[in-house]
């Protein structure tokens, strides 16, 4: 029996318990077998996954294994995968076969990791339950009426529903946090800066983050340990020491300052969550952990600032797409300007459209100085308040969403009703530091995520807060019966 | 702020996107509503606060002068929609 | 009213490729005329997921030409994004300066042929990539888009707007050539597009403090081509405004087959660039250090060699300009100089040198005379050993066959007769052969004999087919006509 855990199966296949060629088979089966009911994986590449996986088996056998050898696992389709269709839920890119690899692929690849297929997405990202995926929503394991959150909501069914042990995400307004919290997983945005960006599809640049989305804070340290560091080829890469995120995860919590904001715990948070966080917060303090009230005042701008900077960014990160030079091109133009009007009309989806369009807005002629210069002195006031709060306190802790996961099509016909949505989450990607979501109980039967956010860099003190709750209790080890 | 049709379709222009004319009183509303969410900010006093484009308060860090790239042209057009003669094939452009 | 009554306006951008080997923002090559897109690499194909990485030669190239018009450098410079759409742009966006330039303002000197000079402002210089190319050769229809050039560092040049006539922007932008071709930062090839140039001219009466509507002529490539769109603008301007009509402000095109601008007649709406700070890089800080090393290793700049050689060497303004716009010239002038006669060397240099390159289209890098052998052949005119006229001779074997100055005298039996005894036979002869000059030059009055001795000294020259020593030969004869008598 294949481990339910990405530090399992690395003890499994190290003692030899089982060859990666099984276990890979056994994910690749649950697939097979389930997938269509969740349409968490776009691409599936088992024959890839396979070969690799024997060659992986042979590497071991010659003594060269490392942690993640022989490790299955799913890349959220933004990341690039060299000749493998990175599709970014888009219709634009359904074509597209890159002939490179992102970073975070090339360097879990080279720590031996087998990808078993590319898994679903909000399109571009851009969304917070997929549903805006031209490959259609991907389902919530927990309830397959509802959605699994967004944008990387494929990954967190995925990883829910046991098709891998663990997968990658990306998280520009929470599109990690979210999802592993709406599906029961644990997931973890890291600084800005922390993990590569190049071959990442960008959706918002300044914002943009890749990281590990698993079962625990345990794998998500494994992973993150192979993820994380400084990449030339991207001048945003952050020139700063990786931690050994592994190594410090048992560390005692006495003493750890928790604080709570009130902004995050105030009108419009769902009682059930509410009941379910402040249970967790209670164990924390069982731990040996002092929780302090703390405030966050700018956080209901952060909704208002995140929507403008956002689609700006994305506004341009997305003229790229112009029928040119690859991915979607419309039928018989007939003249230049009609090549990109109805490429682009053709081939982005309603959201992604309107998101450019806000974002071309904020940024004309007459508007900068109202919007797009605005939301990035709001991003400055909401980074201090912050970087205030961590001078008395060594984590904050809070809901993730104000609701559980919604019905699929709930929230479509109102933009603004789902963007509110992210208000917890946003903050996180305007301040650039790290955020994780971790199990914490379940309310009306569905998932609940606790969020963790640290000081800049302060991932593997995150991971051993996050670890040693998951040590006092057993959240995390719930699945959905499929 | 509420914008009108005529700006939705001047910025539409400019993203180089087709809408079409059924869709642009909705695609306006929507777009209003989201304006009307972000124009809380405007309450917001600013004067004074350096604008954060970047998270970190780092530096541009400057790469060698080195060639560093070999030749891939044919596997990158094998992915284009229209190449001849090595070249990526566009409606014709007029200066 | 006349041209008397209109002042002209003008202002320049100058967009300069930088000599680096790698791009911008990539590590593609950036060699001119490599086969189509063999020479775009993901980034510069604007590949989803990639990202720009600045170059550091670019920021030093740009910090060079700051220091060298003594411009404000940007300590923190930031890149921007300005936003439109055209095949040959990929990311659907150039990467630019918008508000924080890494060169800010500065000054230039230029010279203008009245040997005046005037100070013309930079008011900044800043760094982006250039774009593809669009080639309109008939594909089924299409046109082929060629990027290799996207992503090439530009640094761009912009004047205020203090030029005043067609001669003032030429020299403008020779002053521009000959910093950057010095500083080594650019080839400043005009024909391969190494540095281009855009016109914003305008008019107004003279006197008057506020400009004119001013319209921008892109794309201009040559210093001819400059002057002469500057002159045909200038007179289109001119009869609109006395017809009682307004210029529309616009971009136009100077189309050289007819000696004309043309407005380039769009039918999409005004370009709304939508400038914001480029998110996927951070802002360039440059300290202090770096920019006194580089300080200290700027060349000696065309302005101070001018100088220079007017101090050094004696030159008048106009020799020292013309010597010194070219940093190889230059070079090879001191070069030539060294042989200790610069006025020598500035004539040769000047008139038979250039004379000789121009006449063959070759620029300083294929000539084919060593400085040192020019230097030679000076020093031989000096020392008697040949006389200026062989000397054209020498050197007209050295453009066209090499080979060193001494040799081909040797070889040509050049050499100037300084031999007394064989002059005193020489002269001895033509005396003999000439009684009738002779009387009357011994009848002759002081102011005659000077003129008819001329007639003896060509008949010598004659025979000695141009060889014997000038100076000998007079003096020689003066004496043996004197003993006649």
């Amino acid at each position: 029996m294949t481990a339910t855990t990405l530090t399992a199966l690395s003890e499994q296949l190290e003692r030899g318990e089982l060859s990666s060629v099984e276990a890979t088979r056994d994910y690749l089966g649950r697939i097979e077998a389930h997938n269509a009911a969740l349409n968490a994986i776009i691409t599936v590449t088992a024959e890839q996954a396979l070969a690799d996986a024997a060659a992986a088996d042979a590497r071991r056998a010659a003594g060269e294994a490392g942690p993640l050898t022989g490790i299955p696992l799913l890349h959220k389709d933004i990341f690039c995968t060299n000749g493998v269709r990175t599709s970014c839920g888009s219709r634009m890119l359904d074509n597209f076969l890159p002939p490179y690899d992102a970073t975070v692929v090339a360097r879990l690849k080279a720590a031996g990791a087998v990808m078993l297929g590319k898994t679903n997405l909000d399109e571009f990202a851009m969304g917070s339950s997929n549903e805006t995926s031209y490959y259609g929503p991907a389902r919530n394991p927990w309830d397959l009426r509802r959605v699994p959150g967004g944008s990387s909501g494929g990954s967190a069914a995925a990883v829910a529903a046991g098709f891998a042990p663990a997968a990658t995400g990306t998280d520009t307004g929470g599109s990690i946090r979210q999802p592993a919290a709406f599906c029961g997983i644990t997931g973890l945005k890291p600084t800005y800066g922390r993990v590569s960006r190049l071959g990442m599809v960008a959706f918002a640049s300044s914002l943009d983050q890749g990281g590990p989305m698993a079962a625990t804070a345990e794998d998500c340290a494994m992973l993150l340990q192979v993820m994380a560091g400084f990449d030339p080829a991207d001048s945003t890469s952050a020139e700063y020491e990786v931690d050994d995120y592994s190594g410090g995860l048992a560390a005692d919590l006495s003493g750890l300052k928790i604080g709570l904001p009130g902004e995050y715990f105030g009108e419009g948070l769902d009682a059930g969550i509410e009941t379910a966080l402040r249970a967790a917060l209670a164990e924390y303090k069982a731990l040996g952990a002092e929780l302090v009230e703390i405030s966050l005042p700018r956080t209901h701008l952060a909704v208002p600032a995140y929507y403008v900077i956002a689609p700006a960014e994305a506004s341009t990160n997305l003229s790229r797409f112009d029928g040119v030079r690859y991915g979607y091109r419309c039928d018989a133009p007939e003249d230049l300007l009609d090549l990109y009007t109805r490429t682009r009309e053709e081939g982005f989806g309603d959201e992604v459209k309107r998101r450019i369009l806000v974002g071309t807005y904020a940024l004309s002629a007459g508007y900068y100085d109202a919007y797009y210069r605005k939301a990035q002195q709001i991003r400055r006031l909401i980074q201090q308040d912050f970087l205030d709060a961590f001078d008395s306190v060594d984590v904050i802790m809070g809901p993730i969403t104000p609701h559980p996961a919604w019905v699929l099509g709930e929230k479509t016909d109102d933009p603004v009703a789902m963007y509110l949505e992210d208000i917890y989450t946003l903050g996180v990607n305007l301040a650039g530091l790290p955020g994780m979501s971790i199990p914490a109980g379940f309310a009306d039967g569905l998932p609940v995520g606790l969020q963790l956010i640290g000081p800049h860099f302060s991932e593997a003190r995150l991971l051993n807060i996050a670890h040693r709750f998951q040590l006092a209790t057993d959240w995390h080890t719930r699945r959905p019966t499929l | 702020m509420s914008v009108d049709q005529a700006e939705i379709e001047k910025i539409a222009q400019l993203a180089r996107i087709r809408v079409a004319p059924a869709d642009i009183t909705e695609l306006t509303d929507r777009i209003t509503g989201i304006l009307d969410l972000v124009d809380q900010m405007q309450a917001v006093d600013t004067q004074g606060v350096e604008p954060l484009a970047n998270p970190l308060n780092a530096s541009q860090r400057l790469r060698e002068d080195a060639v560093t790239e070999a030749d891939r042209h044919a596997e990158f057009q094998a992915i284009a929609p229209a190449t001849e003669a090595d070249l990526y094939l566009v409606p014709k452009v007029i200066d | 009213m006349s041209d008397g009554y209109w002042e002209t306006v003008i202002g320049l951008e100058v967009h300069v490729q930088l000599a680096t080997d790698s791009k911008i923002f990539s590590g593609s090559a950036t060699a001119f005329g490599a086969s189509p897109n063999s020479q775009a690499n993901a980034v510069d194909l604007a590949m989803p997921g990639m990202l720009p990485v600045l170059n550091e030669k670019a920021v030093r190239y740009a910090v060079m030409f700051g220091l060298a018009i003594e411009a404000e450098i940007g300590r923190r410079s930031v890149f921007d994004r300005k936003n439109y759409f055209y095949p040959d742009l990929p990311k659907g966006y150039q990467i630019s300066q918008f508000d924080h330039p890494i060169v800010g303002r500065g000054q230039v000197q230029i010279q203008l042929a009245d040997g005046s000079s005037r100070e013309i402002g930079v008011t900044r210089a800043h760094l982006e990539e250039d774009a593809g190319k669009s080639l309109h050769e008939d594909f089924h229809g299409m046109s082929g888009i060629d990027l290799n050039r996207a992503g090439t560092p530009l640094l761009e040049i912009v004047s205020e707007p203090e030029l005043r006539s067609a001669e003032e922007a030429v020299a403008y932008l020779k002053t521009i050539h000959s910093i950057i071709t010095y500083l080594g930062i650019s080839d400043g090839n005009m024909a391969e597009g190494s540095m281009r140039c855009d016109v914003n001219i305008s008019l107004r009466p003279r006197g008057e403090e506020a400009f004119g509507t001013r319209a921008e002529i892109k794309n201009v490539n040559s210093f001819r081509f400059v002057e002469k769109a500057i002159q045909v603008e200038t007179e289109r301007q001119m009869d609109i405004l006395e017809d009682g009509g307004s210029v529309v402000q616009e971009t136009r095109l100077y189309d050289a087959d007819r000696n004309e601008t043309r407005s380039m007649r769009s039918k999409e709406v005004a370009n709304d660039y939508r400038y914001f700070p480029e998110p996927d890089l951070l802002p360039v800080e440059i300290d202090e250090g770096y920019i006194e090393t580089l300080r200290e290793s700027l060349p000696e700049l065309p302005a101070a060699k001018r100088q220079r050689f007017e101090s050094e060497y004696a030159l008048g303004s106009y020799d020292a300009s013309v010597l010194s716009a070219e940093r190889a010239l230059a070079d090879y002038f001191e070069a030539v100089a060294a042989c200790g006669d610069a006025k020598s060397a500035a004539n040769w240099v000047q008139v038979e040198l250039l004379g000789a390159l121009n006449k063959s289209e070759l620029s300083m890098s294929d000539c084919p005379v060593p400085a040192a052998e020019l230097a030679t052949l000076i020093e031989r005119i000096n020392d008697s050993s040949i006389s200026g006229k062989i000397a054209k001779q020498v050197f007209d074997i050295l453009w066209s066959e090499g080979g060193s100055v001494d040799a081909i005298i040797e070889a040509k039996g050049f050499k100037q007769v300084s031999d007394t005894g064989a002059l005193e036979a020489m002269v001895a002869e033509v005396i003999d052969a000439n009684p009738d000059q002779v009387q009357q030059y011994l009848a002759a009055d002081e102011g005659k004999r000077k003129k008819l001795l001329g007639f003896f000294v060509g008949q010598i020259m004659k025979a000695s087919r141009g060889q014997a020593n000038p100076k000998l030969v007079n003096e020689i004869l003066a004496a043996n006509l004197d003993s006649a008598s």
